[in-house]
């Protein structure tokens, strides 16, 4: 992928648009439409401002990637998608200009479609399995799908009137979500659909969840999750703010002593994973997620006006290959960095990152330090991080993942100087409400176990998203949120 | 939201606060803490300990020190106006047991949250000690809430103009000399925390800490707030904020608590800190 300026872009597609007789299109010329790119903020400026890097399709663009597809009868994106939207269905409607029934379709299985649309890992869901890509034998060039998605909810959002799902009568029950993230708002819209009276807890002063705090706004805008949210909530969820459960009040007075006939928990994976090499406690070491709620929710990447201060060396190491290390990797450079290295031990192919991010991240100029790990790290007199020594990697056998496992090479040893490293090794599940409720059963990595409704081993009480799953993604969460919720409004039907 | 109720000025730079927030102060413990956030949009997350809770009233206390920027906007506030995000009681409650004879050492802004500990102490039938100091008299705060408390009250000045001129460590030492101490708890600046720590330490007497690292979250999310205990990497705001005194690596605290020194200067330059502080003594 190479940069490609927007006003390019939308020349090539007005043009192709008037070639094209879209009344008599066979699969083969489908086919033919090469695959829309996505405009894009020109990579040198971006990498400076925190404003959205993809711009989003032109209408011309929708059009044409919308013809792409081919509706193909066994829908086989749809397999590939957790949450089952119709997708042949909403691409059709896009394809023909309505728009509202398009969102619409997409609306019947995921609540947050402009968020989905931008960080959906579609390449390896509904894209991978797309009749189009696996034709002209290249996934990348598979229908666009997320692109479309995106579009749609931006035109009704624009439009200022989302549309507001139905509610049923009261039913007079009470029950309580835990956690604001994906899995929770899924939840809680699912559960107010049904007349039940919803009350949202979050730990935070902000609703998201990761979506908030971790996710950067050059990668989802947070006026965009705002008004999404808004717009979920204003079927009447009410909304408690800072207020942490385990602490503010234990799960089992909600139930016991509040009259919550039914919680919900989706706290999440937020507990940072370090190393435990040396060095790490050092000034100028932080978690991707310190860095990143700094940078995101804190508004430090705004110095004039946000009161949490943020390290910004001048040469910054991230540790790790997932969305995450690209987001603080990318982020670094926003807040000042002058030059960001990724230092990861498999290679490129192995990244678990979008390969849309990685390729953003090269374009931003973003060092990349394949095949290495760092071993410790060295701090100057006054304890401050000066550089990462680190160790060379091979690929040796296929581990358990099915991944070539990386093998240390003996006596590799090589010094990157740094001034600071954020560790970007992934999140485990924050132990809070397994310590305050022992009631809860966890398994060996501390993940909450539930039944197939999502149950957990606590009566009445539910769980889904990461603190179930592990570190995963926000439609796998939502369709988690939706799970339970079902067995939620199951079990108050039948009392 | 949470109201101011009432605000008073300690000294010239500790200022209680009264906030109206009656989840927190029903479930709130000795030793526990919150999340102060002035307005949501660009203030700073700051950890204060509870001081004080009054269940019935729904209030909690506060006491803190102007330290900079976001200590100062709080400062700022006065009765009847909002703070927009309170978030707590957070962290592990002190353990409260019967030992036996308990000190228990505050420096400066330390006996704030020493204060409600020193109270769970005594309620629970420990003979407790109280050791309070601060660099002059005009610093000293809670003398009279402590005296209330204590068997026996030990005041220090390290500039001689109140009490003892002395450093908190040199009563405490005399005190574990005399024997019979079963528990100590220090509470302060790391420092103070520091040496407290190698004033009992010959003498085996289990002490406590209570950290004051820097945070964001407070839910143990971020990781800011990382110390080294006894080898190990712990989260003061979930695994603390009290830990064994003799086991925490103090050296690697303070110098952490320095990170964003340079950024926080920066913000506010010492001058401006003294004639804000000024302009609310009027
Ligand atoms: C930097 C980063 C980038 C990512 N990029 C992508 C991406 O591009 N695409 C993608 O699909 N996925 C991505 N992910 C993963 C995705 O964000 C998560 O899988 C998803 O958000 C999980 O949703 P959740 O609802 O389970 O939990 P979370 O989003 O983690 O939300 C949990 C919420 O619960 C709150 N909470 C926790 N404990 C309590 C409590 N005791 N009481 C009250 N509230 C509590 C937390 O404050 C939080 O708001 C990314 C993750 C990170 C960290
Ligand atoms: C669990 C806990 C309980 C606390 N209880 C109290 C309390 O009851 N009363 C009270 O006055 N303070 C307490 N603190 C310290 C308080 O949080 C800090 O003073 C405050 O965050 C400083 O914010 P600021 O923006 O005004 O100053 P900043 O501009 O952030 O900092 C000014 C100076 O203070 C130092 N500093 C920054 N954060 C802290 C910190 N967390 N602790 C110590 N020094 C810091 C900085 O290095 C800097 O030199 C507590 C801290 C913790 C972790
Ligand atoms: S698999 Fe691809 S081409 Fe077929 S319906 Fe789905 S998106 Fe369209
Ligand atoms: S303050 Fe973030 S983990 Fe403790």
């Amino acid at each position: 992928m190479s940069y490609i300026p927007a006003d390019e872009l939308r020349k090539e597609a007005e043009s192709l648009i008037n070639e094209i007789d879209f009344t008599s299109l066979k699969p083969k010329d489908r086919l033919k439409i090469p695959m829309q790119e996505m405009p894009a903020q020109e990579p040198k400026a971006r990498a400076k401002n925190i404003q959205e890097v993809a711009l989003g399709y032109f209408e011309e663009q929708v059009k044409l990637e919308a013809e792409r597809c081919l509706q193909c009868k066994n829908a086989p994106c749809i397999k590939g998608c957790p949450v089952a939207i119709d997708i042949p269905g909403f691409i059709k409607a896009a394809a023909e200009g309505d728009y509202q029934k398009s969102v619409n379709i997409i609306k019947q299985s995921s609540m947050l479609p402009a968020i989905c649309g931008r960080v959906c890992p579609q390449e390896t869901q509904c894209m991978a399995e797309c009749t189009v890509g696996k034709s002209l034998k290249d996934l990348d060039k598979s229908v666009a799908i997320g692109r479309i998605e995106r579009f749609v909810a931006d035109w009704e959002r624009a439009k200022g009137k989302m549309s507001v799902p139905e509610i049923a009568p009261p039913t007079g029950k009470k029950v309580g979500i835990v956690g604001s993230g994906p899995a929770g708002l899924t939840a809680a819209a699912d559960v107010r659909k049904a007349g039940h009276e919803v009350v949202l807890f979050e730990a935070f002063h902000k609703l998201g969840g990761v979506m908030i705090y971790g996710i950067p706004e050059f990668r989802l805008p947070k006026e965009i999750l705002d008004k999404e949210i808004d717009n979920l909530l204003s079927m009447g969820v009410q909304i408690k703010k800072n207020f942490l459960v385990g602490r503010t009040r234990k799960v089992k007075d909600l139930i016991e002593k509040d009259g919550f006939d039914a919680l919900f928990i989706g706290t999440g994976a937020g507990l940072p994973n370090f190393m435990n090499i040396e060095g790490e406690n050092l000034v100028g070491v932080s978690s991707a997620n310190e860095f990143l709620t700094r940078a995101n929710l804190m508004k430090a990447y705004n110095p004039d006006k946000a009161d949490t201060p943020i390290f910004t060396g001048k040469r910054t190491a991230v540790i790790g290959g997932g969305n995450v290390a690209m987001d603080a990797a990318r982020m670094a450079l926003r807040v000042g960095a002058e030059e960001v290295y990724v230092i990861y031990r498999r290679t490129e192919k192995e990244m678990p990152a979008r390969r849309e991010e990685v390729a953003h991240a090269k374009e931003e100029g973003i060092i990349f330090n394949f095949l290495s790990s760092p071993v410790r790290i060295i701090g100057d007199e006054t304890g401050k991080v000066k550089a990462v020594e680190c160790l060379r990697y091979e690929l040796g056998e296929p581990d358990d993942s099915g991944r070539r496992k990386p093998v240390a090479v003996k006596g590799s040893e090589f010094i990157l100087e740094m001034d600071s490293v954020i560790m970007a090794l992934g999140n485990s599940s924050n132990p809070l409400i397994s310590q305050t409720a022992p009631e809860i059963g966890i398994n060996r990595w501390g993940n909450i176990t539930v039944d197939e409704d999502g149950k957990t081993s606590m009566e009445r009480v539910y769980a889904g998203g990461d603190i179930v799953l592990g570190a995963a993604t926000v439609i796998l969460a939502m369709g988690e949120g939706r799970r339970a919720a079902a067995s939620i409004n199951r079990l108050l039907a039948e009392e | 939201m949470s109201k101011i109720l009432d605000k008073k000025l300690l000294s010239r730079d500790v200022v209680q606060m009264k906030l109206l927030a009656p989840e927190i102060a029903s479930e709130r413990q000795a030793g526990q803490f919150i999340i102060v956030q002035v307005d949501s949009d660009f203030s700073e997350r700051i950890p204060l300990t509870i001081a004080d809770a009054d269940a019935e009233e729904g209030s909690i206390t506060i006491i803190f020190q102007i330290v900079g920027k976001s200590t100062l906007k709080l400062a700022q506030k006065n009765v009847g106006d909002h703070v927009e995000n309170l978030l707590g009681p957070l962290g592990k409650p002190t353990h409260i047991e019967k030992a036996g004879t308990v000190v228990c050492v505050g420096g400066g802004i330390g006996v704030a949250p020493l204060h409600p500990i020193a109270q769970a102490m005594k309620k629970a039938g420990n003979r407790v000690i109280t050791i309070i100091g601060a660099r002059n008299k005009d610093l000293l705060i809670l003398e009279d809430e402590m005296r209330a408390i204590a068997d026996e009250l030990i005041v220090c000045t390290d500039d001689g103009s109140y009490g003892r001129k002395c450093l908190v460590t040199e009563p405490l030492r005399e005190i574990c000399e005399k024997g019979g101490v079963d528990l100590a708890v220090a509470i302060g600046p790391a420092i103070m925390m520091k040496f407290c720590a190698e004033t009992t330490r010959p003498f085996g007497v289990l002490t406590y800490a209570s950290l004051n690292t820097i945070m964001v979250d407070g839910t143990g999310m971020c990781g800011g707030c990382r110390v080294t205990v006894g080898n190990e990497t712990k989260f003061v705001c979930v695994d603390g904020p009290e830990f064994d005194a003799h086991l925490v690596d103090f050296d690697n605290m303070m110098l952490r608590l320095r990170s964003y020194k340079p950024q926080e200067q920066d913000a506010n330059h010492e001058c401006r800190l003294q004639a804000a502080i000024d302009e609310l003594q009027r």
